[in-house]
């Protein structure tokens, strides 16, 4: 039996047994949604467990036929990035049914039912060996999305949730085209046998040819990301999202984009990948920079938070396109680091929103003194969120930015304004929101955590301070993977600044080691 | 070619489909007067014609596979997929139309006769290999259908339907009557075998006589598919046109008209095959453009399908410019998946519309996944294979078309089609808006319990739209054997 089959398959089990409770009672869909994510949680820390932490390859590996003709597998592996992105799904789940428990009323068995398709599709995205059924998961994790936010949210729902599902949607058939032109130049379209070839050099691009090819996946990708300019969907997504879905969609389905990058346009696609590296790393750094601004003139709180994602995914990108062994490490350990860190913040928010009934910051003033808990529990994740050292975020960016310096110093330098902006907007909003003297509606209202809550924040905290502390448990996975990836797209980019005159090997433990 | 006997049994084997349902077509006009009540009874006849139909077209290919009636007929795979399509298209339409008909007050044999006469020569036209056949086909499948356009009498919409259904058609006829002329003048010939020798021989006609009759018949198939420019007909014919009807235009002459085009374009033209690609080329872009964007506009459901109908011909002419074996596979494969996924949608149409089809429009979707959140699901079935999201049919039918497009180089029309079905993304998605994220409207709030037989008019077509979407190599790998029997 394998157990990332078990892990894909448990929450596709659980949505399709959920379809069958009755409509009556949404205890009971609730009551099933927890349960199977838990499980289907227990199962992939089994993961954790086997998984070989010496190799750099995939493992759990799954391949059968699917489709006979033309060749389509359901080829199924994960290796050092990939399995943290499945637990970063599988761990959040539970979570995000914790915090709907009493929020959604409304048609609640659809809501956890769409829940878990939405784990099955986010989980597959990351397990996909088969560039075919990596499309197929991609845009199934699209639908339950689209519902969750149309369904669910606020009054501009339906609006945001059709320019969520088109822009998305506009640019993976772009990226269904490079796939369907890599088949007919390749015959297959299992990944790694094209990596294959293309080590061989079996197959090799023109370079106009790569360069379109690489934009028609990149493209896609930087939707979802999102890389400035192509962010406009995610406000609106964001905010008008259920807190669950804010929280799927930031942790995990921006982590999409950045993961496709990183696996699909660098490997295959090296030379286009490098030639377009300034560029791209320009747009990260002004999505840096300037969604730290639009983040700081925000009366909205969940339009802050979702800003400010724009500003951590370009640390993301950037760290990606430095090409570095510590750039890249950086870059996975922020996608875990702002799954988690922006994850609890939208479910705070989605907290304060359950009692308030608002997302304006000039509702509130003075929650502090009326559920000091929940104030922590906040001050804890702003502080995570703007890169406080012990916590989980300042590992993630310090290597990016340490990478970064080894490519170009001047890139880090305009990225690292982002940071002290990130504490500019974070700590003010947390000032307006906490302290000064609280409004009657916000005493009356306001109440600290109860039980449920507590069990839905302490896990995203402790990790937090997990990942804050002891990072090494996480990075030597992903840096065995990126070391592999790296080699494969042959790049070295002479540095420009070596901070660290020993080979790049050392200087990476250098980085672990803070 | 001489004909071999005045009677063949093996030939009437090959033609058994069609003598079943022309029989029984013919049965049912005459015990019309002799049923006094209004009865289903008509319907269940015609369904158990047309399941003994399709059981009969399987069994002549299993068992006579061949030419028939002197290589006028050609029964091989590629006839048998589109005989069973057809018939597979008058079953679920003869579904939805019991409590249709029984709603308007409007059961009658006449009804389920034209149908099945109809259906009779979309059959004919599958198997036909001779182009006086083909036109044979194409008339008698076409009169029966105007008349089912005009089915409600005294509906001023479906007067107007039937009527410029019937002028514009009649006119098209002509067109590939004119075609087939001309190519008889210059090649001595109607047998698409016999024409494909000649045009691919060394005493080719001049080319000027065969673009100029390849250009007619185009003109004359466009009509049939609603493939743009000549498509203008399509809006209005499907919305005045009874649901059930709607339905079966979209899906049943339109799979015969592709069955006829697949055939002599790729058989008889295909030796000038560099001449026409770029026709086609233009005709499927603009095809997939002007329906996309037209259906964008629409707020009449009907309306809707009908452009979108037309950006789906779009695609399957990409299917076609590919030239090749695997574009005529993914043609096949895409017109199945189309059939199911667009039935299924006009079924609901026609469960939610109402007495006097009141409601149509896409506001009246509103909140029907409160009221009837089966057939809102099913629904989103067939709006998503529409769309082209995986694991439905549609997808895949998307997917080898345009990896048959993509393997002729085609990459530009390729990128624009892709692109086209994003634009057509949001006009699917309003319909699901409606359903899902708006409050009840009258019309979902006065929705009537699903009968049994729309129950299975929608379950069927879901059925198939996942099953292509899951397993399409079924039906894909027949279609690949049968499109390289073609020639």
């Amino acid at each position: 039996m394998n157990l990332l089959l078990v892990v894909l398959l448990l929450p596709l089990a659980g949505f399709l047994i959920a379809l069958f409770i009755p409509r009556s009672s949404d205890s009971a869909s609730r009551v099933w949604a927890l349960v199977i994510s838990l499980v289907t949680f227990v199962a992939s820390l089994g993961l954790l467990y086997y998984f070989d932490r010496g190799a750099s390859g995939e493992q759990f590996t799954i391949d059968q036929v699917w489709i006979p003709s033309p060749e389509i597998h359901f080829h199924i592996a994960a290796d050092g990035v990939s399995l943290w992105l499945v637990l970063l799904s599988t761990f959040l789940t539970p979570i995000c049914v914790l915090i709907s428990w009493n929020f959604i009323h409304n048609r609640a068995k659809e809501f956890y039912a769409f829940l878990l398709l939405l784990e099955f599709g986010l989980a597959g995205v990351f397990i996909a060996q088969d560039l075919f059924l990596f499309y197929v998961f991609w845009e199934i994790s699209l639908v339950p999305m689209y519902f969750l936010i149309g369904i669910w949210g606020h009054e501009r729902r339906i609006y945001a949730a059709l320019k969520f599902f088109l822009y998305t949607f506009a640019g993976s058939v772009l990226m269904l085209a490079a796939i369907i032109y890599l088949y007919n130049r390749t015959q297959t379209f299992s990944y790694s046998e094209i990596l294959e070839q293309l080590a061989s050099g079996r197959l090799t691009f023109a370079p106009t040819e790569q360069l379109l090819l690489f934009l028609a996946f990149f493209v896609a990708f930087a939707i979802k990301v999102p890389l400035f300019p192509l962010h406009t969907w995610l406000p609106d997504a964001h905010v008008e999202a259920p807190s669950a879905g804010s929280v799927m969609l930031a942790s995990v389905m921006l982590k999409m984009g950045t993961f496709g990058i990183l696996h699909y346009c660098l490997p295959l696609f090296p030379s286009a990948a490098r030639q377009c590296a300034p560029w791209i790393a320009v747009l990260a750094i002004i999505g840096i920079i300037y969604g730290a601004l639009v983040a700081m003139v925000q009366p909205n709180m969940k339009k802050l938070v979702a800003y400010s994602s724009v500003s951590h995914l370009g640390f993301v990108v950037l760290g990606i396109f430095s090409f570095t062994q510590l750039g890249m490490d950086g870059a996975v350990y922020q996608m875990l680091n702002h799954g988690i860190s922006t994850g609890a913040l939208f479910a705070l928010v989605g907290l304060l929103y359950e009692r308030r009934h608002s997302l304006e910051i000039a509702d509130y003033g003075g929650v502090a003194t009326t559920a000091p808990w929940l104030s922590t529990a906040f001050l804890i994740t702003t502080l995570a969120s703007i890169g406080l050292p012990v916590l989980n975020n300042f590992v993630g960016e310090f290597l990016v930015l340490q990478g970064t310096a080894l490519a170009n110093y001047t890139w880090a330098i305009y990225a690292a304004i982002g940071v002290i902006l990130s504490a500019c907007y974070m700590l003010w909003m947390y000032q307006r929101v906490f302290y000064g003297e609280a409004s009657g509606e916000v005493r009356s209202h306001v109440l600290d955590l109860n039980l449920r809550e507590w069990a839905a924040i302490v896990p995203l905290i402790v990790m937090m301070f997990w990942m804050g502390v002891y990072s090494k448990a996480f990075l030597d996975p992903v840096g065995k993977v990126n070391a592999r990836l790296l080699d494969q797209t042959h790049v070295n980019v002479p540095f420009r600044v070596q901070l660290n005159p020993v080979s790049l090997p050392n200087s990476v433990e250098a980085g672990r080691a803070r | 070619m001489p004909v071999n006997a005045f009677f063949n049994p093996a030939d009437a084997i090959r033609f058994l489909p069609e003598i079943i349902l022309t029989v029984v077509a013919t049965l049912l006009m005459v015990l019309d007067p002799l049923m006094h009540r209004r009865s289903s009874m008509f319907g269940a006849i015609s369904l158990i014609a047309l399941a003994a139909a399709a059981a009969a077209a399987v069994y002549a290919y299993v068992a006579q596979a061949g030419g028939a009636f002197g290589g006028m007929l050609s029964v091989d795979g590629f006839a048998t997929f589109f005989r069973v399509l057809v018939m597979v298209v008058g079953i679920l339409t003869i579904l939805p139309s019991f409590r249709f008909l029984a709603r308007q007050d409007a059961e009658t044999g006449e009804y389920h006769s034209l149908l099945l006469f109809s259906i009779a020569g979309q059959s004919i036209m599958a198997a036909a290999n001779d182009l006086i056949v083909i036109f044979i086909g194409i008339e008698i499948s076409s009169i029966a259908s105007y008349i089912l356009a005009g089915y409600f009498r005294d509906d001023k919409r479906a007067n107007e339907a039937a009527l410029k259904y019937f002028l514009l058609g009649s006119f098209a006829t002509a067109f590939f009557l004119y075609g087939v002329a001309l190519i008889y003048g210059a090649t001595g010939s109607i047998n698409l075998s016999t024409v494909h020798g000649v045009l691919s021989g060394p005493n080719a006609p001049k080319e000027v006589f065969v673009g100029l009759a390849a250009a007619m018949m185009f003109v004359g198939l466009g009509f049939k598919i609603s493939a743009s420019p000549f498509q203008i007909w399509a809006p209005d014919v499907y919305q005045g046109a009874p649901t059930p009807i709607s339905a079966f235009l979209s899906a049943g002459p339109k799979a015969a008209a592709f069955a006829v085009f697949l055939r002599i374009f790729m058989t008889a033209f295909e030796p000038i095959g560099t001449g026409w690609e770029p026709l086609i080329w233009g005709s499927a872009l603009l095809s997939m453009t002007i329906g996309n964007f037209a259906a964008l506009l629409q707020s009449n459901v009907k309306r809707l399908l009908a452009y979108s109908s037309i950006a789906h011909a779009g695609y399957v002419l990409v299917a076609l410019t590919a030239r090749r074996d695997s574009g005529v596979a993914a043609a096949m494969f895409y017109l199945a998946a189309y059939a199911f996924m667009n039935i299924g949608a006009f079924a609901v149409v026609s469960q939610l519309s109402g007495k006097g089809e009141e409601y149509q429009s896409v506001e009246d979707f509103a909140g029907l996944a409160q009221k009837q959140p089966f057939t809102a699901a099913m629904l989103s079935i067939f709006l998503l294979s529409l769309i082209g999201v995986p694991l439905t049919g549609g997808f895949f039918g998307k997917f080898y078309i345009f990896k048959a497009a993509l393997e002729s180089h085609l990459v530009w029309l390729t990128v624009l089609g892709l692109l086209n079905s994003a634009v057509a993304a949001y006009y699917y998605l309003r319909i699901l808006v409606m359903m899902y994220m708006r409050d009840p409207s009258e019309a979902a709030s006065r929705v009537e319990p699903l009968s049994p037989g729309l129950r299975a008019a929608l379950i069927l077509p879901a059925v198939g739209t996942l099953f292509l979407g899951i397993f399409p190599n079924w039906v894909l790998d027949f279609a690949g054997r049968s499109s390289t029997l073609l020639r």
